[in-house]
């Protein structure tokens, strides 16, 4: 759907210039949810940004189904962007217009008659949930309801593809996971193919299906969730995925494991039976479970006992379950 | 106190006064109109034309932010006798009101050319952005949320604008033209009869009230960024 090929952002800045974006080569098939994690300053918006053009690469390509974006006319871009809906952080709502006036401001430009745009504006809204506030100013609403119109305005041009730029960092978890339900709905009711950029690996976990890790403007790792979630292979995908576990390790002398559920093993109660088997006792440092695609994932952090044999033990008996496990070094 | 009443709008005073008062409204309101009429695009291009703005050109922005700024720093009654032959050309006359109107518009232009755009400034970037990404075209961008969503902040500019060339009407003496400020500088000036200059000042501060905060009043009601609208 979308195809970066060594996308490159450089900004001109006074004595100097910033890379904001190195060499990223990413795909993005019809009908994911792919996440583009990365700490702050990463880079994450100017990549999205990329995406529709509202930043022009440097160098590389950018293409949308097999398009390249670059090599369109302004007016054959603008119509493009009809196609690639984009939501923000601070929402960026018409604020001199009501809910049902802001989602019908992409059907007025691209010449949807009245009548038909407030009809559909109408139908989106009760999508999202706000049927009952029509006629209400952006400053009337709560944010995750300025959001939720937000997505039904992108929605109102059937785009193929919403960018998501932040959309849910400015709420709290609550409104959080049911904006992310939102997504979800919409990207399997209505086929729509939803990028979704993030610093929290929360947001990841609960509706991405692939995700591309960001570091200081380069991609360090791209793969589905799961293999990504179960087995972070780069610095950062660890810092993002286990916040927590690099102060826990740092005060430690003893050996820590970090074990990981992938959904089979939530039902069964994993810690008492491995007590129970290898005889030892294990001290929980830190657990974090949550639902990923309607399956509960997880992971635990274990400090592991003294002695070497109830550690193999304990390594035996992760390794029959197929319980994924990897030792946390202290120096991380 | 009615004596006092009589002293001041007897003797065909009143009408006077009245018909003054209506001049002075008619100049301000269509000077500021016409001023409006053109400031508003070359405030829109002073604003686009920006670096940042929404179709950056440099020079363009440096010649037209130029001849705003000089004709700006021109005391108005310098520049209403330098434009005189100007008038003559498109009035077809250099005195009376309509000429008059021409001065106040050629000096009102660069101002309200600065404030529009100040205004759209004030436009959240993100707003812009958001209307970007949905594919607007630049017309679509000034007409559809630029200027719509700057209106608040428009109008408290036109209550300035409407008030400062009400200050500049009195300029009118200059060249044979009507209204309050001329009765009140002809009257108190030359024919030493300081009531009717205090009754016309009078007069003009309650029109500055009035311009002021009608205007005002309306942004706030028309600003839906309030929460109790
Ligand atoms: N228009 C610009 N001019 C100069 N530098 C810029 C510009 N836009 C972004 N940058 C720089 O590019 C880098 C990446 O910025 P970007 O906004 O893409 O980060 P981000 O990952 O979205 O961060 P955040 O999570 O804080 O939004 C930063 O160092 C930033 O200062
Ligand atoms: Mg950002």
């Amino acid at each position: 759907m979308i195809e970066l090929q060594n996308v490159c952002k450089t900004f001109p800045v006074s004595g100097g210039s910033v890379e904001a974006v190195k060499d990223v080569s990413l795909k993005i098939e019809k009908g994911d949810i792919f996440g583009i994690i990365g700490l702050s300053g990463a880079g994450k918006s100017t990549l999205v940004r990329c995406m529709n053009l509202l930043e022009r690469p440097t160098s590389g390509k950018v293409l949308f189904r097999g398009v390249d974006m670059a090599s369109l006319s302004k007016k054959e871009l603008l119509e493009k962007r009809h196609s690639i809906s984009m939501i923000f952080q601070s929402f960026n709502l018409l604020e001199q217009r009501t809910a049902l006036k802001n989602v019908c401001y992409p059907m007025e430009i691209t010449g949807v008659p009245k009548k038909e745009a407030v009809a559909k504006a109408k139908q989106l809204l009760e999508l999202v949930d706000l049927g009952d506030r029509l006629g209400s100013y952006p400053s009337q609403l709560s944010g995750g309801q300025k959001q939720r119109v937000a997505i039904a305005r992108a929605l109102a041009t059937d785009p193929e593809v919403l960018l998501c730029d932040e959309a849910t960092s400015a709420l709290d978890p609550k409104t959080t996971r049911s904006i992310l339900q939102l997504l979800q709905d919409i990207n399997r009711d209505m086929g729509v193919t939803i990028v979704v950029i993030t610093h929290e690996m929360k947001v990841v976990e609960q509706i991405c299906n692939k995700v591309a890790v960001l570091d200081n403007g380069s991609v360090v790792e791209t793969g589905p969730v799961k293999d990504i979630f179960l087995s972070p292979k780069s610095q950062m995908a660890k810092t993002l995925i286990l916040p927590q576990n690099n102060e826990i390790t740092k005060n430690m002398s003893q050996r820590i494991i970090r074990i990981v559920f992938d959904g089979q093993e939530s039902s069964e109660p994993v810690i008492s039976s491995l007590s129970l088997e290898c005889h030892t006792a294990v001290s929980i440092m830190g657990a974090d479970t949550k639902n990923i695609g309607g399956k509960a994932y997880g992971e635990m952090l274990l400090q592991l006992p003294d002695d070497e044999v109830s550690v193999s033990r304990i390594f035996k008996y992760l390794e029959d379950r197929k319980i994924g496990f990897e030792e946390v070094s202290e120096d991380e | 106190m009615s004596e006092f009443f009589t002293s001041i709008f007897g003797g065909g005073m009143g009408s006077m006064y009245l018909e003054a008062f209506i001049t002075t409204i008619k100049i301000t309101v269509i000077s500021t109109a016409i001023s409006y009429v053109v400031g508003i695009p070359l405030g829109v291009l002073l604003y686009g034309t920006s670096s940042g703005g929404i179709f950056p050109n440099k020079v363009l922005n440096s010649v037209i932010g130029f001849i705003v700024n000089m004709i700006r720093s021109i005391p108005f009654i310098i520049l209403l006798v330098m434009i005189q032959p100007i008038s003559k050309i498109v009035i077809g006359t250099k005195i009376g009101d309509d000429a008059f109107i021409f001065y106040l518009v050629v000096a009102a232009i660069p101002f309200v050319a600065r404030m529009v755009e100040s205004s759209l400034k004030e436009v959240d970037a993100g707003v812009i952005e958001a209307a970007n990404a949905m594919g607007s075209n630049n017309f679509q961008l000034i007409t559809k949320v630029l200027i719509p969503e700057a209106k608040p902040s428009l109008l408290v500019g036109g209550a300035i604008a409407l008030t400062t060339i009400l200050g500049y009407t009195p300029m009118t003496y200059l060249v044979a033209g009507g209204g309050l400020g001329q009765l009140a500088i002809q009257y108190g000036l030359y024919r030493f009869q300081p009531k009717v200059m205090y009754v016309s000042s009078i007069l003009l501060i309650i029109l500055v009230q009035i311009f002021q905060e009608g205007l005002s009043f309306l942004a706030k009601k028309l600003d839906k960024r309030a929460k109790n609208s």
